[in-house]
């Protein structure tokens, strides 16, 4: 089992946060205490255990490669917080 | 508040099919009290006035044209983390705060199909990520017998409607506890049926291999009518499961004659104090009492159950949540770059509850140390599924509390792992993807508190033994009446 300290700051950015000081202390300690209580995993024997990613039985579902009605480009449009004509606008990715 | 709305599902479905009462008229009244108590207990974060009007003349138009439908005029509170088309829909977060959905879950449109009425969408913790809905970013949610504490949670705002009578079925999902937990603290049935039963299509997921929707009720039977209603394969939703759904409600079996009812060995309910201790015994007696021959089981991994889900339901949690990256919809907030942009998005949108999740399930899944947290909570979430497994050898159902006290007082959970900690008995039936159930098993004044508090007793049994499950309750239900002991603390309701 895992026993370092969480790298919050590392963790953050994994997870496209931005943390203020107080948030970086708080959650740093409160997830430390986590870790320690899920720690206690470590005292299951569970070399020849498979893991279970899902409890029923579950298989891979497909479906005629077919065209189906399917939400408007509006609709779906309209809930983008900013748009430009028919398309999502997003910050500039690619640098000039 | 007009008598016809105190009724059970089952009994306003009676009236409307039997054209005694009309679904508009129910509508107005149930709308009507929702003004005089929301103002008390909170549980809406949206009223739907026009589309519960709109709806209610549909029922009654099909009613007049000869349609009988099993949840004719019945008023509904959704979990405001199921979409309907139209409506605003919010899972208690900044981040989804003005979101309109575009279309409407499946087992939403399923209850509507069968004559439910909209009434509202209901508060609940952010993302569903809580045991007390006080980590919903948009509303506070009082519980309606005691109005200084909370209602549960994660689906809170549904069982509140449903205790003070602004809805007779409240829709909520569970993930760890979050049905049955606040069926527990608000006097209610909260049932979760088999994981892959109810379609997840249209429910904005926390954790997919944990979350299951389900019904909070008065009744056991109105549990059954809802679930029957919603319940069923549909090709939206991979993970639905394809086998026919067999009617729960009706015809049910008067005594739990030629059961085992299997009692849990590490659940000492001693260590829940003698109020608890006392009502827990009487309870399982009372299923003696019924028929049922009890046997001790045991669940040696239990204990595991509560340090797994917080791995398993971060690291899910974490991945799920990626697609609020303030692009498609919900709120953005402006940044230097992209990157900038994401990174204020989520700290603006999201609550501290959604950030630890995120963090800690960021952390189990990242290189080097999934193997550690992720993959070995997997593990241990065998262990947990095969005790049932081995308890079920033994025994038809098991029996055993549906939390370990009645609702707290708000604030009375600041640390994170306290909180956590309330989802104890619940966490491991969903952990094994089983069907379970709170049902009312009695009242205790809490330390401090003036009025008593309902508990719940929690059953479940293997997978797909709704039926069974359904039936164990109805005829503990019938045998005890619990939830008629008390009425909630309102004045709409006691006058």
């Amino acid at each position: 089992m895992a026993n370092d300290a969480i790298d919050i700051r590392y963790v953050a950015k994994l997870a496209r946060l931005a943390l203020t000081d107080d948030e970086i202390e708080r959650f740093g300690k409160q997830l430390g205490d986590l870790l320690g209580h899920v720690n206690a995993l470590a005292d299951l024997d569970i070399a020849s255990v498979p893991a279970t990613a899902q409890v029923v039985e579950s298989r891979n579902v497909t479906r005629d490669d077919e065209l189906r009605p399917c939400l408007d480009r509006e609709t779906v449009l309209s809930a983008a917080p900013q748009r430009q004509g028919g398309f999502f606008r997003v910050p500039r990715i690619i640098a000039e | 508040m007009s008598e016809i709305i105190e009724r059970s599902a089952a009994g306003i479905a009676a009236q409307v099919n039997a054209k005694q009462a009309g679904a508009l008229e129910i509508a107005e009244a149930t709308l009507a009290h929702v003004r005089s108590v929301e103002g008390e207990v909170g549980a809406y974060l949206t009223v739907l006035d026009d589309l519960a009007r709109a709806q209610a003349r549909r029922v009654d138009e099909r009613i007049r044209a000869g349609e009988h439908l099993p949840l004719a005029g019945v008023p509904v509170a959704v979990k405001d983390n199921m979409c309907l088309e139209g409506t605003r829909t919010t899972c208690g977060s900044k981040i989804l705060e003005n979101w309109i959905a575009p279309y409407t879950a499946t087992a939403v449109a399923r209850i509507l199909e069968a004559g439910g009425i909209p009434i509202g969408k209901a508060n609940c913790d952010e993302f569903a990520m809580g045991s007390s809905c006080e980590n919903s970013a948009l509303g506070v949610t009082r519980n309606p017998y005691d109005l200084s504490r909370v209602p549960g949670g994660s689906s809170g705002g549904s069982a509140a409607a449903v205790a003070s009578y602004e809805a007779a079925i409240g829709l909520g999902s569970d993930t760890g506890g979050s049905i049955r937990e606040p069926g527990a603290f608000c006097n209610l049935v909260g049932f979760k049926p088999t994981y892959g039963r109810v379609s997840r299509y249209g429910l904005i997921a926390f954790a997919s291999s944990l979350d299951q929707i389900g019904p909070l009720t008065r009744t056991v039977e109105d549990a059954a009518l809802a679930y029957d209603a919603m319940g069923g394969y549909d090709p939206m939703d991979s993970t639905s499961i394809n086998k026919p759904l067999e009617p729960t409600a009706g015809s049910w079996r008067d005594d739990l004659r030629g059961l085992r009812v299997g009692i849990v060995r590490e659940f000492d309910t001693k260590t829940l104090g003698a109020d608890l201790d006392t009502i827990y015994r009487k309870a399982y007696a009372d299923l003696e009492r019924l028929g049922a021959e009890l046997v001790e089981v045991s669940l040696p991994t239990a204990d595991y159950g509560v340090p797994t889900y917080y791995l398993v339901a971060p690291a899910e949690c974490s991945s799920n949540l990626a697609r609020f990256d303030g692009v498609r919809y919900g709120l953005r907030v402006d940044g230097a770059d992209v990157r900038a942009m994401y990174d204020s998005t989520r700290a603006a949108g999201f609550g501290p509850e959604v950030k630890r999740r995120i963090l800690i399930g960021t952390h189990a899944l990242s290189s080097g140390y999934y193997d550690a947290y992720y993959v070995r909570a997997q593990k241990a979430r065998t262990l947990i599924a095969r005790d049932f497994e081995r308890a079920f050898a033994q025994c038809d159902a098991i029996a055993c509390p549906a939390a370990s006290c009645p609702a707290f007082v708000f604030n009375a959970k600041s640390d994170p792992y306290s909180m956590y900690l309330m989802d104890y008995y619940t966490i491991p039936m969903a952990l094994a993807g089983l069907p379970a159930l709170s049902v009312p098993c009695g009242w205790a004044t809490p330390e401090g508190g003036s009025l008593p508090m309902p508990l719940g007793l929690q059953l479940t049994t293997p997978l797909f033994a709704e039926r069974l499950l359904l039936d164990v309750a109805h005829a503990y239900e019938a045998a005890t009446g619990h939830a008629a002991a008390h009425r909630p603390a309102l004045g709409a309701v006691r006058a």
